[in-house]
């Protein structure tokens, strides 16, 4: 029985890894994948790999439903494009919409859920009030959560489709308000790439460093097997194509007080998906390193969560970095009150 | 972790691993799975995972909670003394929101001179009923919840599983089949008291045995027999709303609905019998085409 998801690990980075996998152990892997949103990834990884005829029915399934969900996300990036033709400020895609739309190896194979995507914050009003006039409604209609967003988070209240049953996150900075780094929301949208259509991708640099915020700036590590994954490929696809990406990325994550959450994001990159770093300085390994790697890993053959105290420390860390103390200790108040659960 | 148990369980086209934190349900599961074959090289296409909602739910008024591979979120926990249900009900999930080498409806099937019979309906329609009795009649049972369609040829592939019973439908069946076909009663469920029923030895021995849908039936029990025409538009959206994949298949679920609506006959029937239900597939049957 796989105790952790190192075996993923090993066959996304090493494919051919996979070939003396046992029938017992396709299994476990398939439901670690599958947990961890990575089994789209591990189809097209696996694609030249020779194998056993159920394993290779369910990796295509993976990859024919991949390839349905990389369309929805492209047609509802369209329909939000129309929805805001007459919004003149740019409309970037982030996160998995963004790598299909610009069709970087990360949006190979990955699942995408909700449309996330930013304005400039003096925008916000604007750009809500004509998603709700195409049909756009508020999901959670609480005050105290609808304040809370509002006035502490980096995006809108969610909004979900009447017609669709799709949801779009419009934000206008990478990380909630509450953090400790303060990204330069401007310099991202200025810096944004356009495409055809008319929508914007985040610049390389901001891209990944994007990715990296969500990973380790924000959140319990939920996923976040998936989103190094993200990172690892990004970054590969963007240092092939300059030699000094890695330079301009350390120096954009200076100007977005990322340097920290970039360098272990690199380093555990590096660690498990074998991201070459070419003399590039990430600094040492911190011991809590390996409490990110028992975190991202914790998970069983079974494709259940392990590590649960781990886990746990993770969430409180969560929400600890969201948060200062008097905050978090009235949002608690608020929610335990409620008997509900905290935003994002 | 706490320890869990498994098995492994071929229906048709699909394989499963159900693990268990506890080896009641996997036990009952094996008991009416006797006669199925094992799955090839012991590979499967979704895990099922009975488990308690919370580790104390282990022992002290055990629950089980639903999950797996695809799980739903809200999915209520069901007693232990209901395990089996739940597993029946982890394997439906599993179908329902995972598998894509098939257009899945939410339908019986039985099968008689090659050809089959699809019933569709709301649940309380009696479309397992009517396919449970129709097996003990001579048509060979191919399923009681989903009808397999297949993408590529349009045949129905299939999905034997385990026949559900429900309320007034078992004593019926108990009058008829015979007693070692019949798994725990288990009453106060969610849907009502729940009976398993292993379906006929020649459903199991041809589960691999594909057939041309001949006749597609909108069975409603409770309203004087009577049959209806549809409009091709209103079987078609119906389908759309009993398919649990169709559009996660995205154009190629449409086109093989739109075959399955221009090639298969269909029918609204009415009717407050057993009886009567036979009579009116019977004449149906006969001047088919």
């Amino acid at each position: 029985m796989m105790r952790d998801a190192r075996t993923l690990v090993h066959a996304l980075r090493e494919p051919a890894s996979a070939g003396a996998l046992s029938s017992s152990q396709w299994t476990e892997l398939v439901s670690i994948a599958r947990a961890e949103s990575l089994i789209g990834s591990l189809a097209h990884r696996l694609a030249d790999i020779n194998l056993p005829d159920r394993v290779r029915a369910v990796l295509r399934d993976a990859i024919e439903s991949h390839e349905l969900a990389r369309r929805q996300a492209l047609w509802e990036a369209d329909c939000a494009r129309r929805a805001l033709a007459d919004y003149p400020g740019r409309i970037v895609l982030m996160k998995g919409t963004a790598y299909v739309a610009a069709d970087l190896p990360a949006g190979t194979g990955r699942s995408i859920g909700d449309l996330d995507i930013m304005v400039a914050r003096g925008d916000l009003a604007v750009v809500e009030s004509a998603l709700l006039h195409a049909g756009w409604e508020w999901v959670k209609p609480d005050p105290y959560d609808d304040r809370y967003y509002r006035d502490h988070m980096h995006e809108l209240p969610p909004l979900i489709h009447r017609e669709r049953d799709r949801m779009i996150d419009v934000h206008h900075t990478i990380l909630p308000l509450t953090a400790r780094p303060a990204p330069n929301a401007q310099a991202i949208l200025d810096s944004a790439v356009m495409l055809d259509n008319g929508l914007h991708v985040m610049a390389p640099a901001d891209m990944v460093l994007h990715s990296v915020a969500h990973l380790l700036a924000d959140g319990d590590l939920a996923g976040g097997l998936r989103n190094l994954w993200d990172i690892n490929l990004l970054v590969r696809h963007f240092a092939g194509a300059d030699e000094q990406f890695l330079k301009r990325l350390d120096s954009r994550a200076q100007t977005h007080g990322l340097v920290r959450e970039m360098r272990r994001a690199l380093r555990l990159a590096a660690r498990l998906y074998d991201l070459p770093l070419s003399g590039f300085s990430v600094g040492q390994t911190e011991f809590a390193d390996h409490l990110y790697i028992r975190r991202l890993l914790a998970r069983d053959g079974y494709g259940r969560e392990t590590h649960k105290l781990t886990r746990f420390g993770f969430y409180v860390r969560s929400h600890w970095l969201r948060m200062p103390p008097l905050m978090l200790a009235r949002h608690l108040w608020t929610k335990w009150r409620k008997g509900g659960k905290s935003p994002g | 972790m706490q320890p869990m148990h498994q098995i492994l369980l071929k229906i048709g086209p699909a394989a499963f691993r159900i693990a268990s934190a506890w080896r009641q349900p996997l036990e009952q599961l094996e008991a009416l799975y006797r006669d199925y074959p094992v799955p090839p090289d012991d590979l499967v296409d979704f895990t099922v995972r009975l488990e308690p909602g919370k580790p104390w739910r282990r022992h002290i008024r055990p629950s089980v909670h639903i999950g797996g591979d695809f799980w739903l979120p809200d999915a209520a926990p069901l007693p232990l003394s209901q395990g089996l249900l739940a597993g029946e009900m982890g394997m439906n999930l599993q179908m329902a929101l995972g598998w894509r080498r098939h257009l899945l409806l939410h339908a019986s099937s039985v099968e008689r001179d090659g050809e089959a019979l699809v019933m569709t309906g709301l649940s309380g329609s009696g479309k397992s009923t009517l396919s449970a009795m129709l097996a003990q009649k001579g048509w060979r049972f191919m399923g009681d919840e989903f009808a397999l369609l297949s993408i590529d040829s349009g045949d129905i592939e299939p999905f034997p599983r385990l026949i559900s019973l429900k309320n007034q439908a078992i004593g019926a069946m108990e009058e008829v089949a015979s007693a070692e076909r019949f798994g725990p009663e288990m009453r106060g469920t969610p849907k009502g008291d729940i009976r398993h029923l292993v379906p006929p030895k020649s459903a199991i021995d041809r589960m691999e045995e594909p057939a041309r849908p001949a006749l597609l039936l909108f069975p409603r029990f409770g309203h004087a027999p009577a049959l209806r025409d549809m409009g091709q538009s209103e079987i078609f959206v119906r389908l759309t709303q009993a398919s649990t994949n169709y559009v996660a298949l995205g154009e190629a679920g449409f086109c093989a609905l739109t075959r399955f609506v221009d090639q298969v006959p269909a029918r609204a029937m009415d009717y407050q019998s057993i009886e009567q239900a036979e009579e009116l597939i019977e004449s149906l049957w006969s001047e088919r085409r």
